[in-house]
């Protein structure tokens, strides 16, 4: 029991001391005999980073990442290790760690985490080569970040319920909609792309566009994903979300088979913003080099088209192409919006508290 | 020497056999010494732990001030702010209050009573320590989306954490000698006359021990609050971190945090110094004959289910559920063995530092009273009503520049542990060694023992199965941290938290339901031990 000292029969003491003594030797065994991947990967080096590790901070997960580092291994010999955490999260232990950091490389789900690091002065300039190998759209205007993959906010909708999806999000607070709609309230991208909405039309227009969405009775689901179900199953007929988890679902279902299809807002509309994972190099790394490396790999051919397969994506960097059946980037008439500013989430959340959606 | 009964602070939470007041006889001998010097080397110590658990306090000064105190007072004196607190109070409120009625009525009914299967119930009313409040917050929004706010919030808090009413009542409920109850009938008190009169208010400092607890924990929790989309003032702090890249915010915030657990704490220990203290009378208690429960016998099954199904059948099926659905693509059990037995090795290592350091501090508590002890009891909590991020982050910044060579290496990471669940120790520890008979260590001095031999031949051996449930206690706790642990693990290093975190993040609870089902299943051991009755 806890706080049962007064319960002093042996037996129970005996039963709870042997369980401190198991909860302490057992680990320690599974320890000795595991092969010590984890809790020997820091140690065995010997220190910080030395042997020339190449130490890369993801915000990406590592079932998407971790396979490419394993081909980015073998393309340039260097020994890499990736901590996974939440782009956000890393961003701020990077601040926090300063120029003591171990870390080389920061690959992050989003450009706003960059463009906070680079802020700071925590990212060193990229050589302008790299750079040009993605459009001036896709990267840190001042050259230290730049966008690997790209992602597209979409309107999925019920193919059977609707017979021609709206062409703007503005057209989702008309009362046809209404109770319609489903959304991810929480989800980072639909944040992003309220506070693209912010920096197209202002601050005032947003509000009162999210006052009028949140009126029109829209149904709130955790993630991307649920929302896209809900559409497929007719439950919404309309959802906000980002191109590919359709594009997943239809690779792990038949594209046939689903009824929800994808209309891509026109007219620079915020309701079809762009947002990039990107890359930037840690300035003061001691792996310059080899992070260096590392950029030119992710930009590459190889890795473009990995990340086109794996996570249908748009491949940013000139001349590669998606499998998918994806409409070219350049046709999407999608907003002309400098992506570091979407780094202004705070106001952007405040609004959605304001307006009772998170 | 002054009568415990009216100091102004330091009762155990858990009075086993309490006396109820200065009305009693005089007892032979008293468990508090306020009058005894602690010795030094417990005093160096404690002082070390609270030290260690001030830690974080530091860093959040630095950075609440690093561009001006006004900066800092412009971002916490808000309405917005004041807005959060009514919020994270009012839902502390509501979850300690409903802890309370479930842990104080299933205590009552599983020791008290002659309830059908009282052993099992009281084995179940313990398991959902072993969920942690993501997974129970997650299972119950799939399930009925629109719980989703405050009462999903503070439903899914209180299954998770009324335990920690439980325990201790249920310990205190035991402890108690009937002898009073028993007069109270004679002189004609009703059974729910008595039970106001005479139990309860015995079992006050119990239930407000583990009351701090609770709202400490709903103060600081984000897993829950953030999955069932309620704001509060630990979800603020996050998205502090998350929206402006700006640590001067969120440590403003924290600091507000901590003022609240000073007055929280504070609270409580008033709560406990007007309430009764550890049976040192002569003869022996005996354990209370079970009341028979007649007609409300099926009512209390009912109760006992209902909680049962809630706190555990309903999110155990929920993972049996993902299990099922999951393809086989989806296991991987060389990577689940190696992550609990990492998971095991930090949880352990974590509670037995934590214990470690909570043991002088408990004992300095219970054994010499005084400003002191006093002082150096309310540090240890300070970093316990903090969000983990928080404290991690201050790890970060605290290592990086005065412990590099530790920076993201175990000890870091177990030291953290330390440092955000060093109260769940102390409480025990303090209340463990209160209720054992100072008498003893007289004994043990007059027979020429240091302090050193008394603590370690006389105080540790009897308090050890107190010592040893805060341990597994803090050891469960441990198992689910997941903020710190993101921030301070060694590169490459997972536990099964972690893990979990890792394949939601990716939207695949089919992955993720293996972790959480050994994560729970390892957490259930120790919690099964804990809540296994000895009547």
């Amino acid at each position: 029991m806890i706080w049962k000292g007064f319960d002093m029969r042996r037996s129970s003491s005996r039963t709870i001391g042997a369980l401190a003594a198991s909860a302490l030797l057992v680990p320690l065994m599974a320890a000795c005999g595991s092969d010590g991947r984890g809790t020997g990967s820091g140690t065995e080096a010997g220190g910080k980073n030395e042997g020339g590790t190449l130490v890369i901070y993801s915000g990406r997960s590592e079932e998407l990442v971790a396979p490419l580092i394993e081909k980015l291994e073998k393309a340039t010999g260097a020994k890499a290790e990736v901590r996974y955490g939440d782009s956000a999260e890393l961003a701020a232990q990077l601040l926090e760690e300063g120029d003591r950091t171990d870390a080389d490389l920061f690959f992050s789900q989003d450009a706003g985490a960059l463009g906070a690091l680079g802020k700071e002065g925590r990212l060193a300039a990229l050589p302008q080569k790299s750079l040009d190998t993605v459009d001036k759209a896709f990267r840190a205007e001042n050259g230290n970040w730049v966008g690997v993959s790209g992602r597209v906010r979409v309107i999925a909708y019920h193919s059977d319920k609707v017979a021609e999806a709206p062409d703007s999000v503005h057209e989702l607070t008309k009362p046809e909609w209404k109770g319609k709609v489903g959304y991810a309230p929480t989800n980072a991208s639909f944040q992003a792309f309220v506070t693209g909405m912010r920096v197209l039309e202002g601050d005032d227009a947003t509000r009162k566009w999210l006052k009028d969405f949140q009126a029109n009775d829209p149904q709130v689901y955790e993630k991307n994903g649920a929302v896209l179900d809900a559409v497929d199953d007719g439950k919404a007929e309309l959802g906000l979300i980002n191109h590919y988890y359709w594009y997943e679902k239809a690779a792990e279902e038949g594209a046939d088979k689903l009824k929800a299809k994808l209309h891509f807002p026109t007219k620079g509309d915020p309701g079809a913003l762009v947002n990039v994972a990107g890359v930037g190099v840690i300035k003061g790394s001691d792996q310059s080099t080899a992070a260096q490396k590392a950029v030119d790999f992710f930009l590459a051919k190889e890795a473009q088209t990995y990340f086109a397969n794996e996570t249908h994506e748009y491949p940013l960097a000139a001349g590669v192409t998606s499998e998918d059946d994806l409409p070219p980037l350049e046709s999407i008439d999608a907003p002309e919006i400098d992506l570091s500013r979407l780094e202004s989430l705070q106001v952007t959340l405040e609004m959605l508290q304001e307006a009772g959606m998170v | 020497m002054k009568s415990p009964g009216t100091r102004g602070h330091q009762a155990p939470p858990a009075p086993a056999r309490s006396d109820p007041g200065p009305d009693d006889a005089p007892a032979p001998s008293r468990p508090g010494r306020a009058g005894r010097r602690p010795p030094l080397f417990l005093l160096a110590l404690a002082s070390a732990a609270a030290a260690l658990a001030l830690l974080p306090l530091v860093y959040l000064v630095v950075r609440a001030v690093e561009r001006g105190p006004e900066y800092a007072w412009n971002v916490v004196a808000t309405d917005r702010t004041l807005e959060l607190l009514a919020r994270s109070v009012g839902l502390a409120a509501v979850v300690v209050t409903a802890c309370l009625v479930l842990g104080i009525s299933l205590a009552w009914l599983t020791v008290r009573t002659a309830l059908p299967g009282r052993r099992a119930w009281s084995v179940l009313a313990t398991l959902p320590l072993a969920v942690p409040s993501y997974v129970a917050a997650f299972a119950w929004i799939s399930a009925r989306p629109d719980l989703a706010g405050f009462s999903g919030a503070a439903f899914a808090l209180t299954l998770v954490s009324y335990p920690y009413v439980y325990l201790p009542v249920a310990a205190a409920l035991r402890g108690i000698d009937p002898a009073q109850e028993e007069a109270a009938r004679a002189l004609g008190h009703g059974p729910w006359s008595t039970f106001r009169r005479v139990t309860l208010p015995q079992l006050r400092p119990a239930a407000a021990g583990g009351g701090l607890l609770v709202a400490l924990y709903v103060l600081s929790d984000f897993g829950a609050v953030s999955i069932m989309r309620y704001e509060t003032f630990t979800r603020a702090i996050h998205t502090s971190y998350k929206a402006s890249f700006d640590r001067t915010p969120a440590a403003a915030l924290s600091v507000v945090l901590v003022l609240m657990t000073v007055l929280l704490v504070a609270a409580e220990a008033r709560t406990r110094g007007r309430a009764g203290h550890a049976r040192t009378g002569g003869g022996t208690a005996r354990p209370a004959s079970p009341a028979p429960l007649g007609r409300l016998k099926w009512p209390a099954l009912g109760w006992c289910s209902a909680v049962a199904a809630a706190g555990v059948a309903f999110p155990a099926g929920t993972l049996g559920y993902w299990l099922a659905v999951g393809n086989s693509r989806t296991w991987d059990p060389r990577g689940l063995l190696e992550t609990g037995g990492i998971t095991l090795l930090v949880a352990a290592l974590g509670a037995a530092l934590t214990t470690c350091l909570a043991l002088p501090v408990g004992v300095l508590a219970a054994r010499h009273r005084g400003r002191t002890a006093h002082l150096l009891e309310q540090a240890a909590y300070a970093g316990h009503a903090v969000p983990g991020i928080t404290v991690g982050l201050a790890m970060v910044f605290l290592a990086v520049r005065f412990a590099y060579p530790l920076y993201q290496e175990l000890p870091l990471l177990v030291t953290a542990y330390a440092v955000l669940f060093l109260p769940i120790a102390v409480g025990a520890t303090r209340a463990a060694v209160l209720q054992s008979p100072p008498v003893l260590e007289d004994v043990a001095r007059s027979l020429g023992r240091g302090p050193l031999g008394v603590l370690r031949e006389v105080t540790v051996p009897l308090a050890a199965p107190g010592i040893a449930a805060g341990a597994a206690l803090t050891f469960v706790v441990c198992m689910k941290e997941l903020p710190a642990t993101l921030l301070l693990r060694p590169t490459g290093m997972d536990t099964l938290a972690t893990r979990l975190w890792t394949e939601t993040g990716t939207g695949s609870y089919a992955a993720a339901a293996p972790y959480a089902a050994v994560l729970i299943l390892i957490a259930a051991v120790p919690s099964y031990l804990l809540g296994r009755h000895r009547t």
